[in-house]
């Protein structure tokens, strides 16, 4: 008799484990972004995806609100909001 | 092929037939032979195995733990401190379901430090969720570590072994072992197939996080496979039997006991010297008897009862103690009885051959003529008084 012991790949993915981020969220002004991809390398769900500069976005189903990307903005074109007034 | 061996090069011959894809240990007394033999084996090219050296025992029950999760079959081997310093890495095995096979020269515990035998190491240990086998001899050590690979591989299964025995005297005592052929234990032991196992190609996580929603099952399937082990135990002995030759029951062992009047219960090296006394004692007419307790964990509560409860007087032998509390095996043998109708009248408790001090048959024959009516807990045997003098004031 086994009792759960195995996790199959993939259950980051398929969690969607945003539904437990803080009371705040990362908001992308997308002002003055120049494109130096620092936020989504500090990301430590990878969840932000970066196009071209001014065209940053996060993906909520995953981002648990640690605000890394708005405090490693050399340009403070990240910031957090509260939940309640996203 | 019989030969004459010392009893850890009869455990490296049978492990090496055994062919395990990777071996990691430290050497600790009295195992050491056992793997320096097996990293002969390896380095001149008669196994092909890793032998990994490592700096310490947890290390070694680490990478062995590790490397079962990949699929290969392992072995490692420790003693006393050696197998403390793993604790932590034996419950993992245990909790992670690995087939690990580890061998246990059992040794006293630190401190004072003493590098002889006695069975504190490993009894503190069944808790741990491994299956724990006590050999009586060189032989019965060296096969059962092949019937240990065909139980912890079992798929429905998937548990360690640790196969114990008393240091020095089975470790390094020489006698004449039969050391089956390479064609013989293929058959009894096929390549082991991972029912799981740590692929890149296939990645799984083994023994994830888990909250208080799934760790309680986790726990109660070992408990539950511990009873399937029981019924696979005499099995692998039946199978056993069938390929080698050589009949073990695997859970308990019952010498003269039908008749008998008196029965120590004992685990170890020392039924051999138990059945030499009861023997001599048959010669002048007293009815006396042994029960071989082989499989500790799990234990065969059922069997024992089964083999016992006719019995007038019985008499625990424990190389080993819960300070503070009856003996461990005595305590089990007792809660084997409670409650039921049919049951000794007596089960008096004897502790003997801590340490190494040596348990000779006038040992036993002074257990048998303490086995009277007066049930004892936890008697020392072959005490020595004269040295509780000291005073440290």
């Amino acid at each position: 008799m086994f009792g759960p012991l195995i996790a199959k790949a993939g259950s980051s993915k398929a969690n969607k484990t945003g539904s437990w981020r803080t009371d705040s969220r990362p908001k992308f002004l997308r002002k003055n972004c120049i494109g130096c991809k620092i936020c989504s390398g500090v990301c430590p769900e990878g969840c932000i995806i970066d196009e071209e500069k001014n065209n940053y976005s996060c993906d909520y189903a995953y981002c648990k609100g640690c605000g890394l990307c708005a405090v490693s903005c050399p340009k403070s074109d990240i910031v957090m909001v509260k939940e309640k007034e996203a | 092929m019989k030969e004459f061996l010392e009893g850890s090069q009869a455990i490296a011959k049978m492990v090496k037939l055994c062919r395990p894809g990777v071996i990691s240990a430290y050497p600790i007394t009295p195992q050491t032979h056992i793997v320096e033999e097996l990293a002969q084996f390896v380095s001149n090219g008669e196994l092909d195995s890793q032998f990994i050296n490592v700096e310490s025992e947890h290390s070694a029950a680490s990478v062995v733990l590790g490397a079962s999760a990949t699929g290969v079959r392992v072995f490692s081997a420790t003693s006393s401190q050696g197998l403390f310093y793993m604790q932590e890495v034996i419950f993992n095995i245990a909790g992670l379901r690995l087939p690990v096979v580890l061998a246990c020269a059992n040794r006293a515990i630190s401190a004072p430090i003493n590098i002889w035998n006695d069975q504190q190491d490993s009894v503190p240990l069944r808790d741990a969720g491994w299956i724990q086998l006590y050999a009586e001899d060189v032989q019965e050590t060296a096969d059962l570590h092949l019937i240990a690979y065909r139980l912890a591989e079992d798929k429905n299964i998937m548990l360690p072994v640790m196969v114990c025995m008393d240091g020095f005297t089975l470790t390094h005592g020489i006698e004449t072992v039969d050391i089956p052929s390479q064609e013989l234990v293929d058959k009894y032991l096929p390549p082991y197939k991972a029912p799981y196992k740590l692929d890149t190609e296939n990645p799984i996580t083994i023994g994830p996080l888990v909250d208080a929603d799934y760790y309680m099952e986790t726990r109660y399937a070992i408990e539950q496979t511990m009873k399937d082990v029981l019924k696979a135990i005499p099995k692998a002995t039946a199978e056993f039997a069938k390929v080698f030759g050589r009949e073990y029951n695997g859970l308990i062992e019952g010498y003269r006991i039908s008749d008998a009047d008196k029965v120590i219960v004992a685990m170890g090296s020392v039924c051999g010297t138990i059945k030499d006394t009861v023997d001599e004692l048959r010669k002048k007419g007293k009815k006396v008897g042994l029960l071989k307790i082989t499989s500790y964990r799990p234990f065969p509560i059922q069997e024992i009862y089964e083999a016992l409860k006719g019995v007038p007087r019985l008499a625990v032998l424990d190389r080993a103690l819960s300070l503070g509390s009856y003996a461990p095996l005595a305590s089990e043998v007792r809660a084997v009885f409670f409650g039921k109708k049919k049951k000794p009248s007596v089960i008096s408790s004897f502790v003997a051959g801590l340490g190494g001090r040596d348990i000779t048959k006038d040992s036993i024959k002074n257990i048998f003529s303490m086995l009277t009516n007066k049930e004892r807990a936890g008697e020392f045997i072959d005490l020595k008084p004269e040295l509780l003098q000291e005073k440290y004031e």
